[in-house]
């Protein structure tokens, strides 16, 4: 049984008259201990997906079930309680800005009815998994956004959560910050073994944390599967264009846009041999690298390069074929280069 | 001129003038907090949207507020005396002030609660908060600057209209003014009451805003 199922979810919200369509049919399944991306262009419907994962959002259509239960059988209060297994931060943290560090973690054990005592021995150690111990009588006001982004984290785990949904957590946060705090999800994934739902718009945030992903378009399911998969092969116009397209800001001479590009991605084996030097001297043609880059996916290193082949049809099969061979991922690429 | 016992009735001035503000003030806030709260929370964006429950506190808190508060004052003389017992005095004031208040109070409360991040109030919802959790443990406090504020200047036009009371014997420092300055002219005792009136306006404004510095901690 998966810990979190999305069933056939549709969302339409009715604003001012008109109808608009969030999500349309979108059916998940994510297992327990995951790291599970959500990725999309802004407005997909990915924040509004997060948000029916804890019935913020009621679907218009469709289930969602969190250890085989399905939320809309709950009531009112049972939902409450159910919530408090399920952590979330969001991209502007949204601390309580009139209590200290400490306080701000103590308040969903406030919230659930803990005993003032008990709450602060959670919280210490709670600094302490966030990095955070010199902070206990802060204000947010007096912290950075990586720091508050950690206190809403250490927040989030204070209810001792299942799962851990994360809205665009890192969008507001410059490079650095970035990497610290997704380290910290992967270290609490790791040690507390919590499911964590990633919402993002940065494919650097899958590739880096990530174990699945799902790619959402316009309100539907583009494409999911392993990040290391999708990442070599991506099928879905979506994919492709969160995958490369959108992070190229180099357009090559027209006189090298050639009518067949293919991009190649290097698996680990393969990225520490001279691949493309071994094959210039096999087939004694030249090709020209039109974008070349390498990336952490999941903490492997990937290599990825964009290739214009030569004209000759049949000497660009027979490259194809001898990367292939190599164990390298290729499919033919359509964009601007 | 200024015997005894013309000190001795300023001295009283003052304290019924402080006993009409802040006691209006005061059970103001027992109505007008509560009912600014279910403004908030039956508003079509609050907690729980009643455009039922809304449209009537809405139409109440205007209706009230369009009556210029003279006018009130003479309109509620039944009303009062069914209250106090009679319809003169600094405790009778306080029926008045305290129902032109009310929805003025209920309104500035509405408002420092809009101002609340929406993103903290949904934080709490995802924590698992109730709706009454929400309003006492999100709302008010993060509000708690913005609330204070909006008290002081509760709190000054009060003082304001405690002294316009005084044309129709509500007591205090107005009525003196009006009393001695108006009907007997004598001007010098008029301005000293003026006198006294700003520097209280002066004492609670600063000593409010002094106040909702203190107890912020958004901007350190």
């Amino acid at each position: 049984m998966s810990e979190i199922e999305i069933k056939n979810l549709t969302k339409i919200f009715e604003i001012k008259g008109h109808t608009v369509t969030a999500l349309s049919d979108v059916s998940l399944s994510i297992e327990k201990g995951d790291i599970f991306g959500i990725i999309g262009m802004s407005g997909a419907g990915k924040s509004t997906l997060v948000r029916t994962v804890n019935y913020l959002e009621k679907p218009t259509q469709g289930s969602i079930l969190i250890d085989g239960i399905n939320l809309s059988t709950l009531s009112e209060k049972e939902l409450r309680i159910k919530r408090r297994e399920i952590g979330m931060i969001f991209q502007n943290f949204n601390l309580l800005e009139q209590k200290n560090v400490i306080d701000n973690i103590c308040f969903p054990l406030e919230i659930a009815g803990t005993k003032r005592k008990e709450a602060r021995i959670r919280a210490k150690e709670l600094l302490k998994t966030v990095n955070l111990e010199d902070k206990e009588k802060a204000f947010p006001s007096q912290l950075s956004g990586g720091q508050k982004q950690r206190v809403a984290i250490a927040r989030a785990l204070a209810t001792n959560p299942s799962i851990l949904l994360c809205d665009e957590a890192t969008s507001a946060l410059d490079p650095q910050t970035t990497d610290s705090i997704l380290k910290l999800l992967k270290e609490i994934n790791e040690t507390l073994g919590i499911t964590i739902v990633i919402i993002t718009h940065q494919m650097s945030v899958v590739t880096e944390v990530c174990k699945h992903v799902a790619i959402i378009d316009n309100g539907k399911l583009a494409e999911e599967g392993e990040v290391d998969k999708i990442f070599e092969s991506p099928s879905s116009d979506a994919a492709k264009e969160l995958i490369t397209g959108s992070e190229i800001n180099y357009t090559p001479l027209k006189s090298l846009d050639t009518k067949r590009k293919i991009r190649i991605v290097f698996k680990e084996n393969s990225a520490y041999e001279p691949v493309i030097s071994n094959m210039i001297l096999k087939f004694k043609t030249p090709v020209n690298i039109l974008k070349a880059d390498t990336r952490n996916v999941g903490g492997k290193a990937r290599g990825e390069m964009i290739l214009a082949l030569p004209e000759d049809e049949a000497v660009s099969e027979e490259i194809i074929l001898y990367l292939k061979e190599n164990g390298l991922a290729v499919a033919d690429y359509e964009g601007e280069a | 001129m200024f015997d005894s016992k013309v000190i001795g009735m300023i001295i009283e001035g003052i304290r019924d003038t402080l006993y009409m503000t802040l006691g209006s003030t005061l059970v103001g806030y027992l109505l007008g907090l509560p009912l600014g709260i279910l403004l908030y929370v039956t508003n079509s964006k609050g907690l729980k949207p009643n455009k039922i429950i809304y449209g009537i506190g809405d139409f109440i808190c205007n209706i009230i507020r369009s009556i210029p508060f003279l006018i009130l004052l003479i309109l509620l003389i039944p009303f009062t005396r069914l209250i106090v017992g009679k319809s003169y005095g600094s405790t009778a004031t306080i029926v008045p002030l305290v129902i032109c208040a009310a929805p003025y109070i209920a309104r500035v409360v509405e408002s420092s609660l809009n101002e609340v991040d929406a993103g903290v109030i949904e934080a709490a919802k995802a924590m698992g908060a109730s709706n009454l959790q929400i309003i006492f443990k999100v709302l008010l406090v993060e509000a708690k600057t913005s609330l204070f504020t909006g008290a002081t200047i509760t709190t000054g036009l009060l003082l304001g209209y405690s002294a316009m009371s005084g044309t129709v014997g509500g007591g205090g420092l107005g009525d003196i003014a009006v009393r001695y300055g108006y009907y007997r002219w004598q001007t010098d005792i008029m301005i000293v009451t003026v006198i006294l009136l700003i520097v209280i306006f002066q004492i609670i404004q600063n000593l409010g805003t002094f106040m909702a510095k203190k107890i912020d901690h958004r901007k350190k």
